[in-house]
């Protein structure tokens, strides 16, 4: 049913460019690429070089502004639009509430940087070689999962949300759920790990309770004699 | 693919009108206000008192979990986006595996709730 359903959404599609061309972008496009790539490295290399720890979480809010441009350019909306309201809204604020909580002296912390530069440069290169094994995966001619192969539909006939939303929840089904399990685990992980046993004591607004009091509940009339308390 | 990139410009055009706005007034304070340095108008102010601390003080862990607790549900909603808008293609499967997913993070929810994870203190 699923495979029947993408099939009629694909109809509509108009075929797009074969797998493995190569993709020259020239003109305004090529110069915004080049911009928001530059200033990406840019301010990447400046999350690392910044003194400032608050100052390093900025320069990654700008790293993701220009990564979201990035994802506009090759058309990916609403990849671009998620990265701007779940990285910068949320995980950027994030960043910054552990900058503010872990409260270390963070000049020693840079005084020893250079010491860790050679373990920091090994990890670097290994990810670097790892993912131009990946880019440059044809090279090699590993046998492509078939998932690669799936044509971008045209924007103008199907936009990247509904062409996202026609495959996501249905033939990618299990990595759906699984995305729904993941969140789960982070959600139960982070209660586990930072909830504080709730201190006893504290008073507590009940909204049932309060509404259910009448003036019969709430008011004594007391006949209190002349010279003496209640 | 080029037409979508063009019905960007609109939002280039406001980036550009709204930092050069954001620039100006930046700038025309250096040149029209008046100046008066003082020591004591940079000096931290704190209610009539000098300042106790350091601002960078430590925060509390709760803020951080009301936090990550945003960001999880923060992406609940944005799986339902792209399912709105093929909510005409992707049939009773699409529906149902929508309904299991937001299962699954209700159980969370009710978990957090139970567990105080949304009281203070």
């Amino acid at each position: 049913m699923a495979v029947r359903l993408r099939h009629r959404a694909l109809a509509r599609w108009r075929p797009g460019r074969e797998i493995g061309e190569a993709i020259m972008i020239s003109g305004l496009g090529a110069a915004f690429f080049y911009l928001f790539a530059f200033v990406a490295v840019g301010s990447a290399f400046m999350v690392i070089a910044a003194r400032n720890p608050v100052h390093s979480v900025l320069y990654l809010i700008l790293t993701f502004f220009n990564a979201a441009a990035l994802f506009l350019l090759t058309g990916a909306e609403f990849l671009a639009m998620i990265l701007l309201v779940v990285y910068v809204g949320a995980v950027a604020v994030l960043f910054l509430f552990v900058v503010m909580m872990l409260d270390v002296d963070f000049a020693s912390m840079k005084r020893g940087a250079l010491e860790y530069a050679p373990i920091g440069a090994v990890v670097g290169i290994i990810l670097a070689a790892e993912l131009l094994i990946v880019l440059a995966g044809a090279a090699f001619d590993v046998e492509k999962p078939a998932q690669t192969a799936l044509p971008a539909p045209n924007p103008v006939v199907r936009h990247n949300t509904a062409a996202l939303g026609d495959i996501l929840y249905t033939d990618y089904i299990f990595f759906f759920q699984i995305a729904g399990i993941v969140l789960l685990v982070a959600m139960i992980g982070a209660i586990v790990l930072t909830l504080r046993p709730q201190r006893a004591g504290v008073k507590r607004q009940n909204m049932s309770q309060q509404v259910a009091r009448t003036p019969e509940t709430a008011i004594d009339v007391v006949d209190v004699e002349t010279g003496k308390g209640i | 693919m080029d037409a979508v990139i063009a019905s960007y410009l609109p939002i280039i055009i406001f980036l550009l009108v709204s930092a050069g706005i954001g620039a100006a007034l930046l700038i025309a304070p250096f040149i029209v206000a008046y100046k008066d340095p003082d020591p004591e108008k940079l000096s931290a102010y704190e209610c009539g008192f000098n300042a106790f601390d350091d601002a960078r003080m430590k925060f509390d862990v709760r803020f951080y979990l009301v936090a990550i607790l945003f960001i999880i549900f923060d992406l609940e909603v944005a799986f339902l986006f792209p399912w709105a808008v093929s909510f005409g293609e992707i049939g009773m499967m699409g529906f149902w595996s929508m309904m299991v997913f937001l299962t699954v993070l209700t159980v969370g929810f009710i978990y957090e709730w139970k567990k105080g994870a949304l009281e203070w203190d």
